[in-house]
């Protein structure tokens, strides 16, 4: 119950003050309308009749895997910068408990990508916003957030042990909405494209949602999503055991 | 004379330099280098997938609005880093003439414009269905050294309106992200509203991209040239503006104690 209450309560937190962040309403609202509008423009003047309700879908999908990349691959060093690190690390609880809510929070504003980009596709291209699932949609959604916000993790126990993480970060935004299929078929990439989509959240989140919103059967990505989403959490847990213990070592905990 | 020389290349290249955390690697080939390779590899996917344009219509349009990134990022960095060290204050208490010390700062920033365009362009050539005549690339230096001359004219504006707003990079960003969408770099001009079409005919980097195009068809710069005056004078209007609110803004800052304002 403690437990279900620090991860409640740190959520809670930073979704309040992420939200605050200028940078976080340009990642996660401004960003995704104005790429959303490009692939609404493109799909348009092309001769490929997709549906514009996939191109939002897939629009928004970019705007929370922006949001994650750049709120979770910063997480810690934020911590560092604003001297609440060590205090992360020293109270009770374990440091992950500390740090997946933070990570989580990060993919939940990436959902006013999702929302400023279907709203604005329906206001200004007609983008019909019926869903064929409601049900399967609402349920997608959420462990969509999950997936990637545990992805995060795995980003945030990793990027510290870099430098310069915001360069990493600049760099990994077009790749994932690349090869995870977010705004174009994978059918289309090279072949050993496709191992790295199936091992990426964003891949079988997005599917889901469209499986859901558009027709067809949306649990087995669902499932994948929350089954990645159990790996990264592993993955999360040792790396920032790692982390932590050569940050006691070696003295840098402090040094940003 | 010599005086103005110093603080133009000196300064600038001091500049440079800590814009780039002292020009460490690590920094510099993910951004400059890895994120542009996968921008370019992300828009010719759409383009195929969605049937919209060839390759050559995605290479050449983001290998020259890269240069637009380097110059916004750079030169809005330039102005919001001496502002974030706390140094803005000591280069306004400078008796340093303000055109050689910021253009001296847009110097090295249009270069590095033109190193991330040509990284584009020869990523394109290696790895997607692009190819042009050999002949046509002096001509297409020309063309993104002008685009890129432009879009730094646009950060200095960006730049200069930092001296009084505080979040300068979301303004950075704000602009480069609209360009994506108003150059005509992914999107056809003929298909864009009217009224962002309109919009992009006064915006840099869109008449430099259709000259970059029509020379990567085997056109000539003679042939182009009213594209590439046309940049230029867009440039050259940003840079004028760009001084005049300088000017405007530090005295203002002076008048009001905000230079150091965070």
């Amino acid at each position: 119950m403690k437990t279900l209450r620090l991860l409640w309560v740190g959520w809670r937190f930073y979704v309040k003050n992420l939200t605050l962040s200028g940078f976080f309403i340009l990642t996660s609202v401004i960003q995704p309308v104005i790429f959303a509008s490009v692939a609404y423009l493109m799909f348009r003047a092309g001769a490929r009749q997709e549906t514009l309700l996939y191109v939002a879908l897939g629009a928004g999908m970019m705007g929370i895997w922006s949001s994650t990349l750049f709120g979770s691959g910063g997480a810690i060093q934020w911590q560092r910068w604003q001297g609440t690190l060590e205090y992360c690390i020293a109270v009770p609880p374990p440091l992950i408990l500390i740090i997946v809510p933070l990570t989580i929070a990060t993919a939940t504003i990436g959902l006013y990508s999702l929302t400023a980009t279907l709203l604005w596709g329906w206001l200004f291209f007609d983008v019909p916003l019926a869903v064929s699932d409601p049900v399967a949609f609402a349920v997608a959604l959420p462990v969509a957030v999950i997936g990637l916000g545990l992805l995060g993790l795995v980003l945030a126990s990793t990027f510290v042990l870099y430098r310069n993480a915001n360069a990493l970060a600049n760099l990994l935004e077009y790749p994932v909405w690349l090869v995870t299929g977010l705004l174009v078929s994978l059918s289309l990439l090279p072949g050993w494209v496709g191992p790295i989509s199936w091992v990426l959240a964003p891949t079988w989140g997005v599917n889901g949602l469209r499986e859901a919103a558009i027709a067809g059967n949306p649990w087995p990505e669902i499932g994948m999503c929350l089954a990645l989403g159990a790996v990264y959490l592993v993955i999360g847990h040792f790396a920032l055991r790692h982390f932590e213990r050569l940050a006691r070592e070696r003295a840098t905990l402090t040094l940003t | 004379m010599t005086y103005n020389l110093r603080v133009f290349f000196v300064g600038g290249y001091l500049s440079y330099r800590a814009l780039f955390n002292w020009m460490h690697w690590s920094y510099y080939i993910p951004t400059m280098l890895g994120a542009p390779l996968f921008q370019i590899l992300f828009f010719a996917y759409i383009g195929r997938f969605a049937q919209v344009k060839n390759d050559e219509f995605f290479v050449v349009g983001n290998a020259v609005q890269l240069s637009a990134m380097a110059g916004i990022y750079g030169m809005a960095m330039t102005v919001g880093g001496e502002r974030w060290t706390s140094t803005l204050s000591s280069l306004m208490a400078s008796p340093a003439n303000r055109l050689p010390l910021f253009l001296g700062r847009a110097l090295p920033i249009i270069a590095n414009g033109i190193i991330t365009s040509a990284f584009a362009f020869t990523v394109g050539w290696l790895l997607l269905d692009f190819d042009m005549p050999a002949s046509g690339i002096p001509a297409l230096g020309v063309v993104v050294f002008v685009s890129a001359f432009a879009c730094t004219s646009l950060g200095l504006v960006i730049g200069a309106v930092g001296l009084r707003a505080r979040d300068v990079f979301f303004l950075a960003n704000l602009f480069v992200y609209l360009l994506v969408l108003f150059s005509g770099a992914n999107i056809p001009l003929e298909s864009l509203p009217g009224w962002m079409e309109a919009i992009s005919r006064v915006s840099p980097l869109t008449h430099g991209i259709q000259a970059a195009r029509a020379i990567a068809d085997g056109a000539t710069l003679a042939e182009v040239d009213h594209l590439v005056w046309t940049e230029l004078g867009i440039g050259g209007a940003y840079a004028a503006v760009a001084y005049a609110l300088f000017r405007f803004f530090e005295i203002e800052g002076r008048r009001r104690a905000t230079l150091d304002t965070m």
